[in-house]
Parts: structure tokens; C-alpha cells; sequence
């Protein structure tokens, strides 16, 4: 396999249980991370698949440096960014960039379209020629250059999910984050958005961390698959043999209760106690 | 949900009427020496309790009559009015001023900033604040800058608890993530993604607190602690109208429906901009 | 065999004239699950608000028949319709925390509709929803009947839901999306249950959802409706044997399947949503509103 782009050692993120938070003073810290070890090889699509409270979500978060690790290290091509200040990182950033899942909630409804791609190539010194980029990252998304002058309301979901994928790609970056980016939308629509990231994926050689729920959706897209459960790697290893021949019991569970659209009258038979 | 996608264009009706009835009245304020059909401060007892123009007994020229000094009472709404937009605009301002950005600093920092900020919010909601204007006056000295300067120093809460909940909700946004992926810096957060969001809200409670500005400087000059007693303010009009209220109502009344008025115009035109602000009604 | 729900050529409208339901027709067998599959704003969930009385006020019905058990809903009055729907029908809803009161413990919040709307006796309620407790395969009844909602996972209150919706044996139950919030292995097992349930008290099931793999799995019938139309009427075995509609075949082809990954995930074709819009185009043509 190619180099690793990732190289994450004993990752543990803790962070405040507001559920437990006391009247007055701290939340205790629950650690939602506990130690993982894992390689992303450069230029490679990473699928890492979970349920809720899985820790999928703050796993990615940490590897774009939105949270800081408890303890461990994120080494970036040899260089560990777990404990860099926000100063530190601020030259990184051009190079670790993420779509959201919502994309409702991540384009700023006060901004144009415009204004919301060409934020990232301001603040990372491209604003020279910011006009050319910016039609160059809307053309790459497949959207006409018309929307540039638009407000996010004017969009439709899956408009909206590519002006995400727009501005996470206009800085041409090493690794982009994709945290559930298409659960919030249709069928029709998903495909398209998945059929496009998988594209570009290719196109500019991106290391991809996937972030789904659906397993479904991370057999096409990945090369390999790390399979989470309440803050640890349950099972990790290449796409195919991860889902032909599932070494974990719970990854078998987790296959088998996919609702496959086909007929099967077994499906709903409660399991024969194996 | 979605966002419904009608932005309202085109003016409501309520900010036309709203907005006529304070644009009247403050070309009234500015040009008051040359819409006042008489001196405000002129005496004369020879016309002392003249009612309104429709009544017998009305004198042309005073259109809502004289109060019991035989001032007419028209040119001196006219000129109090100078007084009640001049501390709506400053005190409202500083208010505003002072309010939105510690409210701003306290909802999108949080932490050691916020806790602070609303310890001290905590604590002067607990004064009643007209009591507290009053003290504070009698401590500054009356005149315009003190009242000014009162209202300020105790409104600036009403600001700073609302863009601080505003903010606190706008930090939990994927946009400001967003923004830090694109690495802008906390500063520059606050101005470019939370700052925009607050705005609309801002406007409205601005528009409102010159409504209650204008309350509170009547108030104050009710109980003669505003500005000098012969300048004539709504606040002056209405506790001298309160006395002859049995031979002379119109010196009551009058001053009355003028501070109401005003008073409703102003938080229905907040209402109606924040409204017309918003790109999309949520 | 007389239809459990009876819907004939429903139409409604919004305050500015938009058709959000175009003459839906629809009918729901005894005992029968039938699957209502649909993208956001095919009206899928406005169906079931329909049948049981409670679409938003801005939503205006302006043709058509709902029938429960051969009673025409339009023929009755207010009250009557009220009673009626109460009695017969029940709601596992979308998002059992919002169906929730956060501030009341369970067990009250279950027995009030059997004390309250069918008038039973606490005691009766009670005994009858610890019966559906144990159904949904809920082993510590007394500890889930003293708790908050919060106090719960997902997937426990779902389980709290579709007792409560069994529990005054409705003959037709509406499920909307009961499944959508849930992890796939939660998922699995409450459609297992509701298939359970379903089995054992022979009720009607209007089940809607965005989801073909759960029709294919939960459902006899199927009904796939794209703005307000139903398109495509099946069998679900026929439906997936032999797609009739193309725009059923998009819908099959773009929902994802680990087992076929690239005969899967395939956008839908620019002509099929041309197609569909043309169809709804002459569809409106040749409407004309009834006399509502």
C-alpha cells in the first residue's frame, strides 16, 4: 500500500458529559475515544462505519483538528498535529478540509454562494484571481456558474450538499473529512452526490475519511473499511474482504441488518440462537 | 425544516405607517423652529387654557390648544420632541452599542468571558430599573447627557441577554466549523458567520429601546429630574397637564397619544426591518 | 373482503393553489401491510396525516373519499369522525422522542389514551399495557413504566410507542418512518416486532417510508408516489420482480446494495424526471376540482 497520509497511534479523546454535569463546576469527561491505532494511505477512501455513540463523529473531528486528542498521536506525513495550537494549525488547514452532513446548517444563509467558497481561498492567500476559482470549483460540482449570486434557501438539498463539496475542494487539499454526507438526502439525490465525490475522489487524488452509518454505501466508494463500536475498532481491513468475508460478529450483525430491497422472507424471522 | 422560500419584499403596512408617523415627527423635531406655529416658551395669560381647534372658544393658530401658562401646546410637542429623539437616538445607541458586543463576546466565546458578562447582567437586572435611573441621575445631575447616559448604563442588558442567546445558538452551527476549517480565526468567526445572524435582531431591539428611551426620559423629566425645567419635553408636558387635567384635558391628553404613538411606532418599525432584513423567513 | 382503509381519488391543495395530493387512490386490506415509498415531498406523510385527521390547517382536501371500514370520513361530523378514528386507528410516529412528553413518566402516558378516549378502567389499561410490554419484549415493565422518556434509548421507546399503538387494538395503524431515526440493528429488530405484532393481531398496517429496503422486507402492497401521485401500484413481490413504472426502476437502481455495488447507487436519469414531470403536467391538465 501507498504511504500513509494518516498515521494515527492510542488516539483517546475525552470530552465533557454534559449529562452528568454537576450544578456547579465541571462536567466530568466521558472519553468517547479510547485508543486507536490506524493508517490512511495517501490517496485512499476510508470508510469508517458505526452506529450512534460509535465515536465515528468525533474520530473525524479529531482528525481535522476540530477537537484536540486526550492523548495519542495524528501524525500528518510524519508530522503529529494532536496537540498543535489553533495558530499552529491555520497553515494546515488548507490542507485538511470536510463536508458536513447538513448541509442546511453548514452554508451560512447571510452569505452568497460566492462568498461562502471563496472564504477558504481568502483566508488560505489564493484571493488573487478569486472570481476564476471559484467558477472552477462550481464547475467541478457540476453546478452552473449562475448560482454564484445565490443564498443557500435558493438551493435544493442536494445543490446545497454540492456547494459543500465546492468549498472543502476549492483549496485543492491533501484529505478531505466526509461526515455523513448524504444521510440527510434522497435516494435519487444521494447517488448523484456519491457518483460525484467518488469522481473527484479520483480525479485529484484525495485521501477521503467517509463517515456513514450505511454500510451500503461505503462498499462502492471505499477502499478500505474501519468498523467502529462505542469508541474502539471493532474490525478494520480492505473493503472486500471486510464485507465478503467479515472476521467480527458484530460486523456480520451490522451486514445482515441492512434491509437489502429485495424479497427475502427469511429476513424478518427472529435469528436461530447460533 | 426548509427554509420557506419567500423572502418578503415590498414594504409592510405596518412599517409604512410606523415609519411615516416617526418620520413626521422627527422632520417635526428637526425643523422645529420652522414648523412651530408659535414660541413654545411664550407666555401670555390672556390665552391661558385655550382647548383645540375644534372646540368653542379655540383661537386660530392653536391647533391643540394652550396649556394654563398660555404656552400653546402644539409647538411644544413640537420642540419636546427635539428632546425625545435626541435621547432616543444617543441613549438607544450606546445601549446598543455596549449590549450587543458583550453579548456577542459572552454567547460565541463562552467560558470565563460569559460567565462573567452574565454574572454582571445577573446583577443589575435585579435593580428596578427606573428606581436605578432615577438614582443614577440624582448621582450624575440632571441635564440631557446624564439622562442620556443613564439609560445607557441600564438598558445595555436588554441587548446584551439577547445576542447572547442568539450567539450561543449561532456557535453550534456547522458554518462556524466551517469557518475554522477554512481557518479563520475566533475574531474573525465572530464578525464574518455569527455577526451577520445577529444583526436582524439587533435592529429590532435598537428600534425598540428608542421607544423606551423616550419612556424613560419622560419619566425622568416627570419627576423633574431630566433637563432644565423651562425647556419643554413630553415628560414636563404631561406632569403640568396632570395638574389642570379638570379645566384644560387637551394638555394631558395631547402628550399622551403623541409619546404612545411614538412609543409603538418605534418597536412595530424594529418588528417590520427585522422582517424585511431577514432573506429568509425561518 | 371489505377494505380496513379506503382511499378514492384524494386530492388536496395549499393556500395558493399547489396540488400537494393529486386524486390518490389507495386501499389497505385487512390485516394487509402496505408500504407508502416516496422522496421528500412525494406527500407520502401527508397520506397518513389525511387518515387520521390531523393535516396542518394550510393543507385544504378539495376531492376525494377516505373510507375506514366502509365509513365515509367526509359523511360524518366532527365528533363522530373524532370517535372514530380513535377507535380504529393508532400512530407509531417518526421520532418517538418528540412523541414523548419529556416531563411525564411512561406507564401514564400509555394508558391515557385507553382510560381517556375508550373510557376503560385504570385498572384494565394497565393490565392490558404490561400484556403489550411483554409482547414488545420489554423484560423489566416496572422499571420502564416509572421512567422519563430521556431515561430511555431510541430504541426502547419505539418499542414504548408500538405498544401503546397495539395496546386498544386498532384495526389500522399508520406508521411513519418508525424506523428512519433508529440504527440499522435497532432498526432491525423493531421492524421485526411490528411484523410480530402485526401478525398476531391481524392489524392493517399504512406504512410510510423513503427506505426500499424496508418495504421490500415489511410489506405486501406497495404504493410509490412522487409529487403527490402514485405512480406505480403492486404487489411488493411484483414491484420488485418486475418494476413496472420508470421511475420505480430509478428508485431501485439508485438505492445503494453492498451486494451488487456497482449495479447499485445509479443516479436517476435527467429523461425519467423529465418523464415524471410531464406526467404530473398532463395530470393537472386535465384535473378539474370537484365540488369542494
Amino acid at each position: 500500500m501507498a504511504e500513509p497520509l494518516f498515521s494515527v497511534r492510542g488516539l483517546k479523546v475525552a470530552l465533557p458529559d454534559m449529562t452528568r454535569k454537576p450544578l456547579i463546576g465541571r462536567a466530568p469527561l466521558a472519553e468517547i475515544l479510547k485508543g486507536l491505532d490506524f493508517d490512511l494511505p495517501k490517496g485512499s477512501v476510508t470508510g469508517i462505519v458505526g452506529e450512534s455513540g460509535s465515536g465515528k463523529s468525533t474520530l473525524g473531528r479529531a482528525l481535522v483538528r476540530l477537537l484536540e486528542p486526550s492523548e495519542g498521536s495524528i501524525s500528518l506525513q510524519g508530522r503529529d498535529i494532536a496537540h498543535l495550537s489553533e495558530a499552529e494549525l491555520r497553515p494546515l488547514r488548507r490542507d485538511l478540509q470536510m463536508i458536513f452532513q447538513d448541509p442546511m446548517s453548514s452554508l451560512n444563509p447571510r452569505h452568497t454562494i460566492f462568498s461562502i467558497i471563496a472564504a477558504p481561498l481568502r483566508q488560505n492567500g489564493l484571493g488573487d484571481r478569486l472570481k476564476e476559482r471559484v467558477a472552477d470549483a462550481l464547475q467541478r460540482v457540476g453546478l452552473p456558474q449562475s448560482f454564484a449570486s445565490r443564498y443557500r434557501h435558493e438551493l435544493s438539498g442536494g445543490q446545497r450538499q454540492r456547494v459543500g463539496i465546492a468549498r472543502a475542494l476549492a483549496l485543492s487539499p491533501k484529505f478531505v473529512l466526509a461526515d455523513e454526507i448524504v444521510s440527510g438526502l434522497d435516494v435519487s439525490t444521494q447517488a448523484q452526490i456519491l457518483t460525484l465525490l467518488e469522481k473527484l475522489a479520483a480525479e485529484m487524488g484525495l485521501t477521503v475519511a467517509f463517515i456513514s452509518h450505511d454500510l451500503s454505501v461505503i462498499r462502492r466508494l471505499c477502499q478500505q473499511v474501519i468498523v467502529m463500536r462505542e469508541g474502539k475498532i471493532v474490525e478494520m481491513s480492505a473493503t472486500d474482504a471486510l464485507f465478503d468475508n467479515p472476521k467480527q460478529a458484530y460486523t456480520r450483525d451490522l451486514l445482515a441488518a441492512i434491509p437489502l430491497p429485495e424479497i427475502d422472507a427469511d429476513w424478518l424471522q427472529p435469528a436461530s440462537p447460533a | 425544516m426548509d427554509d420557506a422560500r419567500i423572502s418578503r419584499r415590498g414594504l409592510s403596512p405596518k412599517l409604512w405607517l410606523a415609519g411615516g408617523w416617526l418620520l413626521v415627527a422627527l422632520l417635526a423635531a428637526i425643523f422645529a423652529p420652522l414648523v412651530a406655529p408659535q414660541d413654545p416658551l411664550a407666555q401670555d395669560l390672556m390665552l391661558e387654557r385655550l382647548p383645540p381647534f375644534w372646540l368653542d372658544g379655540a383661537e386660530p393658530g392653536y391647533w391643540l390648544g394652550t396649556d394654563s401658562l398660555g404656552r400653546d401646546l402644539l409647538s411644544r410637542l413640537i420642540f419636546g420632541g427635539r428632546i425625545a429623539f435626541i435621547v432616543a437616538f444617543a441613549a438607544a445607541t450606546s445601549a446598543c452599542l455596549l449590549g450587543s458586543a458583550l453579548g456577542l463576546i459572552a454567547g460565541y466565546f463562552g467560558g470565563w468571558a460569559d460567565r462573567i458578562i452574565s454574572r454582571i447582567v445577573d446583577v443589575w437586572m435585579a435593580f428596578p430599573p427606573v428606581l436605578f435611573a432615577i438614582l443614577l441621575v440624582a448621582v450624575l445631575g440632571t441635564g440631557l447627557s446624564s439622562v442620556i447616559l443613564a439609560i445607557a448604563i441600564i438598558d445595555w442588558t436588554r441587548f446584551c441577554r439577547v445576542i447572547r442567546a442568539e450567539a450561543m445558538s449561532q456557535a453550534r452551527m456547522d458554518y462556524v466549523e466551517s469557518a475554522r476549517i477554512a481557518g479563520y480565526g475566533r475574531i474573525g468567526i465572530m464578525l464574518r458567520e455569527v455577526l451577520p445572524n445577529v444583526l436582524p435582531s439587533v435592529v429590532a431591539l435598537l428600534s425598540l429601546e428608542m421607544g423606551i428611551a423616550v419612556i424613560v426620559e419622560a419619566i425622568l423629566s416627570f419627576v423633574n429630574l431630566s433637563i432644565s425645567t423651562d425647556d419643554p419635553t413630553w415628560g414636563s408636558i404631561i406632569a403640568e397637564g396632570r395638574l389642570s387635567i379638570h379645566q384644560a384635558w387637551w394638555v394631558l391628553v395631547f402628550p399622551l397619544i403623541t409619546l404612545i404613538l411614538t412609543v409603538l411606532s418605534f418597536s412595530q418599525f424594529g418588528e417590520a426591518l427585522k422582517a424585511r432584513f431577514d432573506p429568509v423567513l425561518r | 373482503m371489505e377494505p380496513c382503509l379506503d382511499i378514492r381519488s384524494l386530492s388536496a391543495v395549499l393556500p395558493n393553489g399547489q396540488r400537494v395530493l393529486r386524486s390518490v387512490s389507495l386501499s389497505v386490506q385487512p390485516g394487509e401491510v402496505r408500504a407508502l415509498v416516496g422522496e421528500s415531498g412525494a406527500g407520502k406523510t401527508m397520506i397518513g396525516k389525511a387518515v387520521l385527521g390531523v393535516l396542518p390547517k394550510s393543507v385544504r382536501i378539495v376531492e376525494g373519499e377516505m373510507l375506514i371500514e366502509g365509513e365515509d370520513l367526509g359523511r360524518l361530523g366532527e365528533k363522530a369522525r373524532r370517535n372514530l378514528i380513535g377507535a380504529r386507528t393508532a400512530l407509531i410516529p417518526q421520532d418517538p422522542l418528540t412523541a414523548l412528553n419529556p416531563s411525564r413518566r411512561i406507564g401514564p402516558q400509555m394508558t391515557d389514551r385507553l382510560v381517556r378516549i375508550l373510557r376503560w378502567s385504570g385498572e384494565r389499561a394497565d393490565k392490558r399495557i404490561r400484556q403489550l410490554l411483554d409482547e414488545v419484549q420489554i423484560r423489566d415493565p416496572e422499571r420502564v413504566l416509572k421512567s422519563y422518556p430521556h431515561e430511555l434509548s431510541g430504541g426502547m421507546r419505539q418499542r414504548v410507542l408500538i405498544a401503546a399503538a397495539f395496546a386498544a387494538e386498532p384495526r389500522l395503524i399508520v406508521a411513519d418512518e418508525p424506523t428512519t431515526a433508529l440504527d440499522v440493528t435497532v432498526q432491525k429488530q423493531i421492524l421485526r416486532l411490528i411484523a410480530q405484532l402485526q401478525r398476531d393481531h391481524g392489524t392493517a398496517i399504512l406504512f410510510v417510508t423513503h427506505d426500499l429496503g424496508v418495504v421490500a422486507k415489511i410489506s405486501q402492497k406497495v404504493s410509490v408516489l412522487y409529487a403527490g401521485k402514485v405512480v406505480e401500484e403492486a404487489d411488493t413481490a411484483q414491484l420488485f420482480a418486475a418494476p413496472q413504472h420508470a421511475y420505480t426502476r430509478a428508485l431501485i437502481a439508485a438505492t445503494p446494495r453492498y451486494t451488487d455495488p456497482y449495479a447499485s447507487l445509479k443516479p436517476v436519469d435527467e429523461a425519467v424526471l423529465a418523464g415524471l414531470a410531464a406526467e404530473i403536467a398532463a395530470a393537472d391538465q386535465s384535473w378539474r376540482p370537484g365540488h369542494g
